[in-house]
């Protein structure tokens, strides 16, 4: 078991790379929902079965962020017809290197990081830290409002990725009122996107205004 | 009791969103409002601290004071809103700095948004869970970002998207910091389970793991100090507040940051009474003087006027954290100084609202001679100024000088000097605003805003609140008072 979920871990890892080196939104999309399946799969394989609540709560969870906010994501692209991301504030080769580098940072991180009960894996707070930094760097390297927004569920599933692989058991109610804010927050940001889209014509937003977002 | 608080704003936010007449739906928001504000009240005559759902919600001290704040708030601005929507006219509106035409969202969202937007406040207030917490400060997120979006153009839709993205990242971070927070608990191996609840994580603060604690209050500062607009993460304030419409800026500036404030309060709660109190202080002081000095430089020179209220309350937030951050009568000042600061603040933004509908500009150069064109909000806009620069006799005064007090008494000397260099910069910087608006000679008024000058309602509910701020300057009354002693000693007010 403990082999399986190594090998997940790594697999999330790539799916990151992948994410930095894709032009195609497409994509990002699915890679985002496969990074939510795997992240879902990866309680269910520890050494003990959590408890039924715990499993249906995961699974409500794997549910909205592989199938239904990838949905609302894809409907946006639809309207909005947008087909890849071009002329990214950071290219993709250099997107790549960076992330490189970035692991590299969070695995001399995770090493700082003692877990109390321990045995979570060597490669797990890594994978966590850099998932959320891929999630931080899309949105800050790249001008597509929906890139961002995929940066965002990047960041959330890192996020999630720390209180599912140690076991922070939160009250159900207050995972589904995180499930239920992350949905809003992708539905509100999907009806943004489509009145920037409506008004403007495009979607970048660093040209929405002189200001613009570029940060 | 508890609930009411939440769901009476709730509902009508729902049934703001169905087909009703304009006029019910004014009336909703109205006694809504004010049916609120009389719960937050019939609150204050409840002894003992009141809780619901096992605890998860609680009226404490501190949730009543922030949620006296905010309610008081809420009523004054739905009483403007009245006043702006009859003269917010249906037809597209020309904008005055591109000039292009635009219209305004269905009044039906705005005053649903509006409600929600109060419902959720009220939550954060109340939440005695940090996981409830969370997602409450979340949703005001996701109830305000339509506000800001009222007047359809690209700006007001760039600051509301700036403003759900960067407030969504930076409380993505909080939620991690609640992750931490629980990691540091089962470090504690008591073998009882330890919840999120702040209750019971003070009584069992000293077994929590204090690396893991200290990392969950970090992430939790930067997390809701994105919201609270400290600096460096307050990049999304200065285009929200000067996109909204005036009555949204004023709640965002005088409810919704003291609300973020109180959820890093809440942790620096837990922080102190884990015996780590001066670690979370001198993190608070740290970003509170950044959040001052930045907000000072920014002042100076600002051509606009809702830019210029929206940095100062990056200001005034940084005044609130260094209060807290120096702790003893200082914070006891930080905690009068949320009120106060409130008060003026809202009232600035919803005179600010009356300068902007007759001038139809937002640029300082342009909106000389407030004396002659609006007599009663230039009179409000000097004084509401005034106050927010601390001048006495005004609230802001007593409580910056207890605070500056609480820096000298430790004998803080470098703190207490760039406190002052921020303040006496602000000063400078928002009084040379006021004094060109009020008395400079030469007003050049657009045409066809003639007809738009001062109404009641458009003053009465600034006028109000700066009354209030005025009052509080020369007498606090005594619950007041002994409410914030007691709130102030929550977060280690009391050395």
């Amino acid at each position: 078991m403990q082999a399986v979920r190594e090998i997940l871990v790594i697999v999330l890892i790539l799916l990151n790379f992948r994410l930095l080196g894709t032009s195609r939104l497409g994509a990002c999309v699915q890679t985002v929902a496969l990074q939510a399946v795997v992240i879902g799969l990866l309680p269910l394989l520890g050494p003990r079965l959590p408890a039924p609540w715990v499993i249906a709560m995961v699974a409500a969870a794997t549910l909205v962020k592989a199938v239904v906010l990838p949905a609302l994501v894809r409907r946006a692209l639809r309207e909005t017809g947008v087909v890849r991301e071009l002329e990214p504030l950071m290219g993709y080769t250099l997107s790549i290197l960076t992330g490189t580098g970035l692991l590299v940072l969070c695995y001399l991180a995770g090493r700082q990081l003692q877990l109390p009960q321990g045995g979570a894996g060597q490669l797990l707070i890594p994978a966590t830290l850099f998932t959320m930094l891929t999630g931080l760097f899309l949105i800050v390297a790249r001008r597509k409002a929906i890139t961002q927004v995929l940066g965002f569920l990047v960041l959330e599933n890192g996020i999630y990725l720390f209180g599912v692989a140690f076991a922070v058991h939160e009250p159900w109610l207050v995972q589904t009122g995180v499930l239920l804010d992350v949905f809003a927050a992708v539905f509100v940001m999907g009806i943004t996107i489509y009145q920037i889209n409506r008004e403007f014509d495009h979607i970048d937003t660093d040209r929405l205004s002189t200001q613009g977002l570029k940060r | 009791m508890i609930w009411a608080l939440i769901l009476v704003p709730a509902t009508g936010g729902i049934l703001a969103f169905l087909p009703l007449a304009v006029r019910w739906r004014r009336v909703l928001l109205v006694a809504t409002a004010a049916l609120h504000f009389a719960l937050v009240l019939a609150s204050w005559q409840v002894p003992a601290a009141l809780s619901a759902a096992d605890g998860w919600l609680a009226i404490d001290d501190a949730a009543l004071l922030f949620l006296t704040i905010s309610s008081t708030l809420f009523l004054a601005a739905a009483l403007y809103a009245i006043g702006y929507l009859s003269t917010d006219t249906k037809k597209p509106i020309r904008d005055y700095l591109e000039g292009f035409d635009f219209g305004n969202r269905p009044e039906g969202i705005f005053i649903g948004c509006l409600l929600l937007f109060l419902a959720t406040m009220s939550a954060v207030a109340l939440a005695q869970h940090l996981g409830l917490l969370w997602v409450a400060v979340e949703a005001t997120t996701l109830t305000s970002a339509p506000l800001i979006y009222y007047h359809r153009h690209h700006r007001s839709l760039s600051a509301a998207w700036k403003y759900l993205l960067i407030c969504s990242v930076g409380i993505s971070l909080a939620m991690l910091g609640n992750f931490f927070l629980a990691v540091s608990t089962t470090a504690a191996g008591a073998g009882k389970e330890i919840t999120l609840l702040i209750p019971v994580l003070l009584d069992h603060a000293s077994v929590l793991s204090p690396t893991w604690l200290k990392a969950a209050f970090l992430l939790m500062l930067v997390g809701y100090g994105t919201k609270m607009g400290l600096a460096p993460m307050h990049t999304w304030l200065p285009d929200a507040h000067s996109e909204a419409p005036s009555l949204v800026s004023a709640l965002l500036s005088g409810a919704l940051l003291n609300c973020a404030f109180l959820a890093v309060l809440r942790m620096q709660s837990v922080l102190a009474a884990a015996g780590m109190g001066g670690f979370g202080r001198s993190m608070l002081l740290l970003f509170g003087l950044l959040s001052m000095l930045w907000a000072a430089m920014l002042l100076i020179a600002q051509s606009d006027y809702k830019r210029l209220l929206a940095y100062s309350s990056v200001e005034h937030m940084g005044v609130l954290a260094v209060g807290v951050g120096l702790g003893g009568v200082a914070a006891t000042g930080a905690m009068l100084h949320a009120v106060n600061h409130s008060l003026a603040k809202a009232g600035l933004f919803l005179v600010a609202g009356n300068i902007l509908a007759a001038y139809r500009t937002k640029d300082i150069l342009s909106t000389w001679g407030l004396r002659h064109t609006l007599p009663f909000s230039g009179f409000l806009w000097l004084a509401g100024i005034l106050a927010v620069v601390g001048s006495p006799p005004f609230g802001l005064f007593t409580s910056e000088l207890m605070i500056l007090k609480g820096a000298v008494d430790t004998e803080r000397w470098a703190v207490a000097a760039g406190y002052l260099a921020a303040l006496g910069i602000a000063f400078g910087a928002m009084m040379w605003a006021a004094l060109q608006m009020v008395y400079g000679s030469a007003p050049r008024m657009p045409k066809e805003t003639e007809q738009k000058r001062d109404t009641f309602l458009s003053v009465a509910a600034p006028g109000l609140l700066t009354a209030g701020v005025l009052l509080l300057g020369l007498w606090i009354p005594g619950p007041l008072e002994e409410m914030v002693q007691r709130v102030a000693a929550l977060w280690g007010g009391a050395l």
